[in-house]
C-alpha cells in the first residue's frame, strides 16, 4: 500500500530504457572533459554513479536531466524525448523555495501539470515522510535532514519513472542516511529507476544494483556491484575501494 | 539666531495651519510621484525581470542602457523632454510641455532605469539560486519569471520604495518640463527651490520639513517591512 505513492505516472519503465550515452564530447572551462564518452544503462533498480570528486559523475548526471548540454553527440531515451517531464531530480545543494514546505511541493506538482488532486498528493506525501507537522513551516528553517528528505519527496511529488539523487546523503548524520537509503530502496521498488551520484562506497554496495565507476571523465567499469566489490578489474576501482588516493 | 528660530516656528505654524496653497503643492507632489512610480513599475518590473532571466538579441545593450541611465543628470532628462515636447518639438503638438503629465513623464524616465536594475539584480541573484530547479522542473520562462517574483516581492517592494523616494526628491528635471507654474505644476521641490532664491525661507523650510517627512516614514515603511519580511518571508 505504502510502495503505491511512489508508483510511476506511467509505470513502464521497460519501455523507456535503456538510457544511452552515444559519443558524448562535453567541454568544461574549454577542454574536453568526456570525449567519445559512450554508455548504456538498461538496468532497472538502483544504478549508482562512483569515483572521486571531479571524476565526471555530476556532469554524467546534469546531462541525463537535460541541465547541460553536450558539445556532441547524444542522451537517448529509449523512446521519445516526452518522458523527460518524467524526471525527479536532487541536486546536490539543496534548492527550496522561499516558501512553506507544502507550498514547495504544491510549485512543483503545478509546474509539472500533476494531473490529479495536488492538495492531496501533498498530504500523502508528507504522511509518509512524517513531516506533517510540519507542512506550514518554512522548508528553509528546518534542519538540513529535513530539508534533504522534503527536496527528495518533492521530486517524488510528480510520480517519475527516473528518479536522479545527486550526493543526496552528503553532510548527513548516520540516522537521517539510513532513513533516506531506506526511502530510496522502497522507491526502487515501486517501479521507479534510480541513479545515484556518491563517493562514498559503503552507500554504493548498501544500495547499487549495478555501478558505474568514473575517473577522469571515463568509465573505467560498469558491472553488478557484487563484481565491483569481489573483483574490481581496473587498479583505480581497486584502489579508490581501499580509500587510497587515485592519479 | 533669532531670525532663524522665526524661520522655524513660522515654518510650523504653516505647516499646522493647514495652509491650502502648502496642501495642493504636497498634493500635487504626491500625486506625480504616485504616478511615475506606478507606470515605473508597471513596465520597470516585467523588464527588469525579463532581463534577469532571458538571454536574447539586444538583452546586453538594453543592460548597459538602464546602468548609464542611472547615473544621468536629471536636468539632461529634463532638457531632453522640453526638446521633445516644445511646439516645435516632434511631440509639440500634444502639448504636454508645463504639464502634470510631463512631469511624471520626467520621473518616470528617471525611476524606471532604478527599477529595472534594482530588479534585474534582485532577480538575477534569485534566478541563480533556483536556475539548477527550476531548470529539472523544465519550467517555461513564465512559470521562471512568476516563482521569482513571488519570491523576492518583499525584496521588490523595497526597490519601488526606493523609486518613491527618488520620485519625491526629484527637482531637475521637473522644473525644466513644469516650468513651476503655481496652481498647475509646483511641487515641494520646486517650490523650495523658488521660494529660497526670493527669500522666503519659511514656506521653504515648512516644505523641508514635510519632505523630511516623507523621507522617515518611507525609510520606517522599508525598515517594518523588512522586518515582517523576515518573519513570513520563509527565508
Amino acid at each position: 500500500m505504502i510502495k503505491n505513492i511512489f508508483k510511476p505516472l506511467h509505470n513502464n519503465l521497460n519501455l523507456l530504457l535503456p538510457i544511452r550515452f552515444h559519443n558524448i564530447y562535453l567541454k568544461l572551462d574549454n577542454n574536453f572533459f568526456f570525449k567519445k564518452l559512450s554508455f548504456e544503462i538498461n538496468t532497472n533498480g538502483i544504478s549508482v554513479f562512483i569515483g572521486s570528486n571531479g571524476a565526471g559523475k555530476t556532469s554524467c548526471i546534469k546531462l541525463l536531466t537535460g541541465l547541460i548540454k553536450p558539445h556532441s553527440g547524444s542522451v537517448l531515451f529509449s523512446t521519445n524525448n516526452k518522458i523527460l517531464n518524467l524526471i525527479g531530480y536532487v541536486p546536490q545543494k539543496i534548492i527550496l523555495l522561499r516558501r512553506s514546505v507544502e507550498k514547495n511541493l504544491l510549485h512543483t506538482l503545478s509546474i509539472s501539470n500533476y494531473p490529479t488532486n495536488k492538495k492531496k498528493r501533498i498530504k500523502e506525501i508528507l504522511k509518509f515522510a512524517k513531516l506533517e507537522h510540519l507542512a506550514k513551516q518554512s522548508a528553509r528553517n528546518l534542519s538540513i535532514g529535513q530539508q534533504q528528505l522534503i527536496s527528495i519527496m518533492r521530486a517524488l511529488a510528480i510520480r517519475p519513472n527516473f528518479l536522479f539523487l545527486d550526493e543526496p546523503c552528503a553532510n548527513l548524520d548516520p540516522n537521517t542516511t539510513q532513513v533516506i537509503e531506506d526511502l530510496i530502496k522502497i522507491v526502487s521498488k515501486s517501479g521507479v529507476k534510480i541513479i545515484i551520484v556518491t563517493h562514498d562506497v559503503f552507500q554504493a554496495k548498501r544500495l547499487a544494483n549495478d555501478i558505474l565507476f568514473f575517473h577522469n571523465g571515463k568509465i573505467i567499469e560498469h558491472t553488478k556491484t557484487k563484481s565491483f566489490f569481489k573483483n574490481p578489474k581496473s587498479k583505480e576501482a581497486k584502489d579508490f575501494q581501499k580509500g587510497l588516493l587515485l592519479k | 539666531m533669532i531670525e532663524l528660530t522665526e524661520i522655524f516656528k513660522n515654518s510650523l505654524k504653516l505647516i499646522f495651519s493647514l495652509n491650502l496653497d502648502l496642501l495642493e503643492i504636497i498634493f500635487l507632489s504626491l500625486k506625480i510621484s504616485f504616478f511615475s512610480l506606478l507606470f515605473s513599475c508597471m513596465f520597470g518590473l516585467p523588464l527588469g525581470s525579463l532581463l534577469a532571466v532571458s538571454k536574447f538579441f539586444g538583452r546586453g545593450f538594453l543592460v548597459l542602457f538602464f546602468n548609464s541611465m542611472l547615473g544621468l543628470p536629471p536636468v539632461f532628462v529634463g532638457l531632453v523632454l522640453y526638446i521633445l515636447l516644445s511646439i516645435s518639438g516632434p511631440l509639440g503638438s500634444l502639448e504636454l510641455l508645463y504639464t502634470p503629465v510631463a512631469m511624471i513623464i520626467a520621473q518616470f524616465c528617471l525611476i524606471m532605469p532604478i527599477i529595472v536594475s534594482l530588479t534585474k539584480q534582485i532577480i538575477e541573484q534569485m534566478t541563480e539560486e533556483y536556475d539548477e530547479l527550476l531548470k529539472s522542473l523544465r519550467a517555461n520562462t513564465r512559470d521562471k519569471i512568476m516563482t521569482v517574483l513571488w519570491d523576492s516581492r518583499y525584496s521588490l517592494l523595497t526597490c519601488v520604495l526606493a523609486g518613491l523616494g527618488r520620485s519625491l526628491s526629484e527637482v531637475g528635471a521637473i522644473i525644466i518640463v513644469g516650468g513651476n507654474i503655481a496652481h498647475a505644476t509646483r511641487v515641494m521641490t520646486t517650490t523650495i527651490a523658488l521660494e529660497t532664491s526670493k527669500g522666503n525661507l519659511e514656506i521653504a523650510v515648512a516644505l523641508g520639513f514635510i519632505l523630511i517627512f516623507i523621507s522617515i516614514f518611507i525609510n520606517l515603511l522599508v525598515s517594518i517591512l523588512k522586518e515582517f519580511a523576515e518573519k513570513v518571508s520563509y527565508d
